[in-house]
């Protein structure tokens, strides 16, 4: 079985930075940067997620059909978002009232 | 390849006895009859709520039922029907039993997770009949807020609650179905060698996988704000009963395709075995079961033309949803020309499947007009729509389930059904259905509004065919339930193979062993090559 | 192969096609629970871009240190669940138990720093449908947010609740020595399902405590 196993040192690397970002997130999160404040956590926040499903999920040696799994789900995700979103930010863009 | 000594072995149905053996068997071929079981209590009583409707509209006065009263019938109805049995019809019975012996393999990938989702369904189904029979539902069967949520003084949450439970049924058979065909094949049974049925079945579960829990979470919502005023759709609070449609969409439109493309995987099986050849275009009919599968997800909006959501959104949604007519043309295309210069036998499975292509297409063409912005807006909530989904749901699903029931009857049960039976209430239901749905175009179009239990009396002639067509509709589903039971004892034993198809599951015996094949099959042939049955005649 | 026959379900041809499949079917099942969540991240989203100033009013009545305590408890319960994955990987039963205990005890914890947060919005008449006096500035948009926050928070507290159940089932079959280096499958889709509610929570915090603190 050419099964990978990760060392708890490995894991602890991960712990590391996991923890880190937290801290960063929530210390930014104080100081207003104006609209920047939501790229830069939801930046950070995309990053632990793709520390956890890389490395604690394993997902970094896992089959190809596992990552393309995990991808279509963020990539239907994608898709009800930006389709509803379509609606509500194109709402008044025609001159019909109530539309 | 099945020897003499195989016969007398013992099957599925004879290696265990008792309710036991059926309540906690694991094995899919029994837990697909327990679906059968199931669904086929809902159809009927959701027929007979369709038989009352029909029953009040025959006159124009509201004289039969009250207003309140019909409108529990019309949601119970759309419930049940779309919820308990047309969902789970297909991918739960004859997917259930067929996936596994299909690609040569024992059982599904979870065989304790399939148990467990029948009892999540049942669970779920009785959910929804507790709800009826405490006095019922009212909101139809979309739940849309706010009259859900704030006005509605029925059951909805616990109709919503057996709804939600009812969907994790489907997403655990959709789990199992794409995990069993990734990982589970026989040795040689490439992709492209796959029966057509199974890669419907396949773009199924995507569907049932990505889009069921979207739906789950919104009802649940539904649950919450009704339950403890958790005003998440609440305009009083600046919420958007809109974005409830939108999310409601985002499922219960590619649920339509959860409903026809299993159909169309068993039309694809029936086309080629009797007409006795390849499918014409095997990858375009299996590439187009999951360009459906993801286009569907991108047209849901066409079913809002008419609330706040905006024009442009509109019209990129009326766009998306011509789409989806190109990949369901290729299929119906396909099947034509798989047919052309066929052997062609008129047995009952494929009386279902000329009825299936013409009234598919009818719903199919119908459905680009309701995608078209300007035309839809004239026919929102009238019949014209009503006619448009049951040929879908009813002239399209219902026909291919029932071919693929009379097909794989044998299969399932060892027996015979009586053919010239069968013939006759194909027959039936083909005229009936015509008779009932084909005037509701007609009145639709002339501006006949549905979910009214009265209308004016011009509207009186389309509506007295309609009900006189379901009556024949009700004979013609009848017939079937009499002599399929008459078969399970008085039947003709059935022989392993009896319409000389080549899928695997045609090479084991008739009922199945209990572990399916005496040993794991190895494919070395495309699907549909019945060259390869002459050869194993002479070898 | 010999001794895996307890292991090893009778429709499976060998166990690497069975341990495939089981993890296989546990991502699928997540790709289920993203959508799940996912729709009322959808709520989430078009509610925000609707009314920013209101979520911003409604988000400094969070507690960030709760919220990013809340946060780094469940980061450690993710590293301990990572470690008892290895430690079953690498035969180490006793290491297992333990691990699997700690993974509860932090999932414990967070659910008791959750519920402490709950407590305190509860007092303050923040709970939607409960107890909601709020009638400062843009009182509907607010309880919308609140109505949001709690539907969110409380279907990924029932996660965490499932998790915990799900992780004692795993640490007493472990406790009685039922997995080998050979045989861990539970133990690796246990931890997936885990790791994914860690998952969730790392996107709720932010969205809830952090981006909107400024907009008011």
């Amino acid at each position: 079985m050419a099964e990978h196993i990760v060392t708890k040192k490995q894991y602890s690397y991960v712990f590391g930075i996991l923890m880190a970002l937290t801290f960063a997130t929530t210390a930014i999160g104080m100081i207003d940067l104006g609209r920047l404040n939501v790229v830069v956590a939801l930046v950070i926040a995309v990053i632990k997620a793709l520390l956890v499903m890389l490395f604690f999920m394993h997902l970094y040696w896992s089959s190809k059909l596992n990552k393309l799994v995990i991808v279509s789900g963020a990539a239907w995700l994608a898709l009800l978002l930006w389709l509803t979103l379509t609606d509500f930010f194109s709402r008044g863009w025609l001159p019909f009232p109530g539309k | 390849m099945i020897t003499a000594t195989v016969e007398t072995r013992e099957n599925y149905l004879t290696h265990e006895y008792g309710v036991k053996s059926w309540l906690l068997t694991q094995d899919h071929k029994r837990i697909a009859l327990l679906y059968l079981g199931a669904i086929s209590f809902f159809f009927f009583l959701g027929g007979i709520f369709a038989t009352v409707i029909r029953l009040e509209l025959l006159t124009p006065p509201g004289d039969l039922v009250s207003a309140q009263t019909y409108n529990k019938l019309f949601t119970l109805h759309g419930v049940i029907m779309v919820f308990l049995f047309l969902i789970p019809a297909i991918p739960a019975t004859l997917g259930n039993f067929l996936v596994p012996m299909m690609i040569g393999c024992k059982d599904l990938a979870f065989p304790k997770l399939n148990l467990l989702s029948w009892y999540i369904f049942m669970v779920g189904g009785i959910c929804v009949l507790y709800a009826m029979l405490q006095g019922g539902v009212d909101t139809g069967w979309t739940f849309y807020v706010p009259f859900s949520t704030s006005y509605a003084n029925t059951y909805v949450i616990l109709t919503a609650v057996g709804i939600f439970i009812a969907g994790f049924a489907s997403i655990l058979t959709g789990l199992n179905f794409i995990v069993t065909i990734h990982q589970m094949r026989a040795p040689g049974l490439t992709w492209y060698r796959l029966p057509l049925f199974i890669w419907s079945m396949y773009a199924t579960s995507l569907i049932m996988v990505l889009g069921t829990p979207v739906v789950a979470v919104t009802i649940l919502l539904v649950a919450l704000e009704r339950g403890f005023h958790f005003g998440i759709f609440d305009p009083a609070l600046g919420g958007d009963p809109v974005l409830f449609q939108h999310l409601f969409w985002f499922y219960s439109h590619p649920a339509v395709y959860i409903m026809v493309l299993p159909a169309m995987g068993v039309v694809s099986e029936l086309v080629s075995v009797y007409s006795r050849k390849k499918v014409f275009g095997y990858k375009f009919v299996a590439f187009s079961s999951v360009a459906i599968a993801v286009l569907g997800f991108l047209v849901w909006g066409h079913h809002m033309f008419v609330s706040s959501q905006s024009v442009y959104a509109s019209m990129v949604f009326s766009f998306l949803s011509f789409l989806v007519a190109v990949p369901s043309a290729i299929k119906v295309f396909n099947w034509t020309a798989t047919l052309y210069k066929g052997s062609i036998s008129y047995d009952t499975p494929m009386l279902y499947a000329f009825g299936f292509i013409g009234l598919f297409t009818i719903g199919g063409l119908t459905g680009t007009f309701l995608a078209t912005l300007g035309f839809d807006v004239h026919v929102t909530d009238t019949y014209f729509v009503v006619a448009h989904f049951h040929y879908i749901m009813v002239g399209g699903t219902m026909m291919a389930y029932l071919g693929g029931l009379h097909y794989w009857w044998p299969k399932m049960t060892g027996r015979m059904y009586a053919e010239g039976w069968a013939k006759l209430s194909a027959l039936v239901i083909f005229l009936g259905f015509n008779l009932t749905f084909f005037p509701q175009f007609i009145m639709g179009y002339l501006g006949m509004p549905r979910r009214y239990h009265a209308y004016p009396e011009e509207f009186q002639v389309y509506h007295v065919l309609s009900t006189a067509g379901a009556s024949v509709l009700a004979v013609g589903y009848l017939i079937p339930a009499v002599y399929f039971i008459w078969s399970l004892r008085y039947g003709k034993l059935a022989p392993d193979n009896p319409w000389n198809a080549t899928g695997l599951e045609w090479q084991t015996t008739s009922p199945p062993l209990p572990e399916n094949f005496e040993i794991t099959p190895v494919v070395n042939h495309e699907a549909y090559d019945y060259s390869i049955l002459e050869e194993m005649k002479v070898g | 192969m010999a001794n895996h026959t307890l292991a090893l379900r009778h429709h499976f041809d060998d166990v690497e096609q069975q341990k495939s499949a089981s993890t296989f079917g546990m991502w699928v099942f997540l790709v289920t629970e993203i959508l799940f969540f996912g729709g009322m991240f959808c709520c989430y989203t078009v509610y925000r871009s609707l009314y920013p100033s209101a979520f911003g009013h409604a988000s400094n009545h969070l507690d960030v240190i709760l919220g990013a305590v809340s946060t780094a408890v469940l980061i450690c319960s993710s590293f301990t669940m990572a470690c008892a994955v290895n430690s079953a990987a690498t035969g180490a039963k006793h290491a297992l138990v333990a691990f699997l205990w700690v993974t509860i005890l932090f999932a414990a914890a967070f659910l008791v720093v959750e519920m402490s947060e709950w407590h305190l919005l509860y007092k303050e008449g923040l709970m939607p449908g409960f107890n909601f006096t709020y009638h400062d500035v843009d009182p509907g948009h607010v309880q919308l947010f609140f109505c949001m926050y709690f539907a969110m928070t409380g279907l990924h507290a029932s996660h965490v609740t499932i998790g915990i159940g799900l992780l004692g089932v795993m640490a007493f079959r472990a406790s009685r020595g039922v997995f080998t280096p050979q045989y861990y499958t539970p133990i690796e889709i246990s931890g997936l399902y885990w790791h994914f509610v860690d998952l969730v929570w790392i996107f709720l915090f932010p969205l809830y405590y952090l981006i909107a603190r400024h907009l008011q």
